[in-house]
């Protein structure tokens, strides 16, 4: 910045030559223009704060659109504010009488991404600690990148997994499932255990990535303090590295399931279509954001209650991940561990 | 760049306080520390010293390159033996390899021989868990588990053994006392030891290492993130420590050599340039590379 100023001062007078036999650095080079230079700064700065506004504008823009549509949603006289949080039934397009109770959508979202996480979150964990302990750099080296692509997949590609692989597999166990429980656990072909699994396969690259950069911020120092005390490497990674990294690992544990709670595509596909409270894996349900589909894709007509329904289920699923986005920084901040 | 304290002072300032200051009365007190403590006209101390670790034509290297050029030490047993040299002469490599830490390196590897009490320290069979409750280390930077203090002195010990909780208390409570640190955090034993002073963690890794029993601690520039003060906190431990375990100390602080070794051994590029008593490496040195290096000549 202040680098072509000080050479300025001799310009006028010109460059000195042949007075002394040094060489003059300054005397190289042309004179940028002063006026110029203020006008590209003013010009970037500007630039920089309209993006910056433009982005925060549409993001405010969204809430707000979301907030308003929720309002009309329950100025229809179908809708009770009190069913909606406590109803236990939701009905908006069969059946003489509608019923608009979030709590199957919220259990149908919950018993996927738990199934997800009861796959991903160990299997994960266990992965990154290999890939931060246990691998040599060469296969770190390949792995990492390996596991960053498959976080690229469309996840579209993970729905028509489980409806083409994961269920069939799953269907194989139907004989021995027959006489269970009456046939409660027979697999039809949509059910929550398959999009669960697809999902799970789905945040398993999240899961390990991130939690593989909290353990390898771990200090070393911390490690070596552990080896020196006649720790094995498992001792070193359970006892002191992965506590010393928790709360890493734990936000990290928190974005992959928010990512899951959102994700849509593979719970449109596989989970099926039928809104109910059920814990048995085998049994089809219907997801928040696999209604949103299901109506935006014409099974209701624009500016009925039905249509506006979705709004108000696409208001709970953002409160849910924003509250969880939140406890997520909190525990970062929170139990972060200040190494210098 | 090179971190040794005196060097500047020394070379810049011949004749003025600093230098005779810095060097003779810093010997003079060795003498008479060392005097009380072994040799000379003492009694108490065991007499007869006897060799802890013996090192012959040891060799070491990271990759191609060779960090330790055959080596010949004996290392006495119950007292407190300092390596000194400039920047990168191989003193902490070798401090590493006595509790095998560089086996975390996969380009490292050593020739020669390396005992402990007759012990092969260098061999594929060697279980470098025992090794390493015997072998205590405690490094340059204070390096605490995010813990409490007490699971932090706990965490050895319940590495190797089952204790009760009596046991326990009982052993952490003996470890804080030997590394001087117990009246200061007997009544908040279980705060993170992150919330200790940078001189009390250091304090609380010693107690740490000494918790799982070794016979040997090795100490990497152990005061060189320290202040004046914690420094002699802990120069004064390792006095005290030196009637039970055998302590080498890599140090780039020469007064520190002197005030607290018996035995002090020179490395400079990889080899082992002189060894003998403390008192005499610092008054009347047999190698010019010694002399020139104990008196700030270069560094």
């Amino acid at each position: 910045m202040n680098g072509p100023l000080q050479p300025a001062s001799d310009l006028p007078s010109g460059p000195a030559r042949g007075a002394s036999a040094a060489f003059d650095l300054r005397s190289l080079g042309r004179p940028r223009s002063v006026r110029g230079r203020d006008l590209r700064e003013r010009l970037i700065v500007g630039s920089l704060a309209v993006a910056a506004t433009f982005s925060i504008a549409v993001t405010f823009g969204i809430v707000i659109v979301l907030a308003n549509e929720t309002l009309g949603f329950f100025r229809f006289d179908e809708v009770s504010v009190t069913e909606f949080f406590t109803g236990t039934e939701w009905n908006p397009l069969l059946g003489a009488e509608k019923h608009f109770g979030i709590w199957p959508l919220v259990a149908g979202t919950l018993l996927v991404t738990v199934i997800a996480a009861s796959f991903a979150l160990p299997l994960g964990l266990v992965s990154a600690i290999y890939l931060s302990e246990y691998a040599s750099p060469r296969v770190r080296s390949t792995l990492k990148p390996a596991l960053e692509i498959l976080a690229g997949i469309p996840t579209v590609v993970y729905g028509f997994f489980a409806l083409m692989v994961i269920t069939p597999a799953l269907q194989k166990l139907n004989p021995a499932l027959a006489d269970v429980a009456g046939g409660a656990f027979v697999f039809g072909n949509y059910n929550a255990l398959s999009a669960g699994l697809a999902m799970g396969i789905m945040i398993l690259p999240i899961v390990c990535s991130l939690s593989e950069d909290a353990l390898r911020a771990v200090p070393r120092g911390l490690r070596d303090g552990a080896f020196a005390l006649g720790g094995t490497r498992f001792d070193v990674s359970v006892k002191v590295v992965v506590p010393a990294a928790l709360s890493g690992i734990v936000a990290a544990f928190l974005l992959a399931i928010s990512r899951a709670i959102g994700e849509t595509m593979i719970v449109a596909l596989a989970a099926g279509g039928v809104a109910q409270i059920t814990a048995n894996p085998a049994a089809e349900v219907q997801t928040m954001t696999a209604y949103m589909v299901q109506i935006f894709l014409g099974d209701a007509p624009a500016g009925g209650v039905e249509y506006k329904s979705s709004y108000a289920v696409a208001a709970t699923l953002f409160v849910i991940t924003l509250l969880l986005t939140m406890l997520g920084q909190y525990i970062l901040r929170r139990f972060r561990e200040e190494y210098d | 760049m090179t971190r040794d304290p005196m060097q500047p002072d020394a070379t810049a300032t011949t004749s003025a306080s600093a230098t005779p200051s810095a060097k003779a009365p810093a010997l003079r007190v060795d003498a008479s520390h060392s005097g009380a403590h072994s040799g000379s006209h003492s009694g108490s101390h065991s007499a007869a010293t006897t060799t802890a670790i013996k090192v012959r034509a040891f060799s070491s290297w990271y990759g191609s390159f060779q960090a330790l050029k055959s080596l010949d030490l004996d290392i006495p047993a119950q007292q407190v033996t300092a390596f000194i040299g400039p920047s990168g002469c191989g003193k902490s490599t070798f401090l590493r390899w006595i509790n095998r830490m560089n086996d975390t390196i996969p380009s490292a590897r050593a020739e020669g021989t390396l005992e402990l009490h007759g012990m092969n320290l260098l061999g594929k069979g060697v279980d470098v868990v025992e090794l390493r409750r015997n072998v205590g280390m405690v490094f340059q930077k204070p390096n605490p588990f995010p813990k409490s203090i007490y699971d932090n002195v706990a965490f050895g010990p319940r590495l190797h053994k089952n204790y009760s909780r009596a046991e326990l208390d009982q052993l952490v409570e003996q470890s804080l006392r030997q590394a001087s640190i117990w009246n200061e955090v007997k009544d908040r034993l279980h705060a993170s030891a992150l919330g200790l002073s940078g001189g009390q963690q250091q304090r609380l890794c010693i107690a740490r290492a000494i918790a799982v029993g070794p016979e040997v601690l090795l100490m990497d520039e152990p005061c060189s993130a320290l202040d004046p003060k914690s420094t002699l906190a802990i120069e004064e431990l390792i006095e005290t420590l030196a009637d039970r375990y055998t302590i080498v100390i890599v140090t780039h602080n020469m007064q520190q050599a002197a005030r607290v070794s018996d035995l002090t051994a020179f490395f400079y590029e990889g080899a082992l340039i002189e060894t003998g008593a403390t008192e005499k490496m610092f008054t009347t040195p047999k190698n010019k590379q010694t002399e020139d290096y104990v008196t700030g000549r270069f560094g």
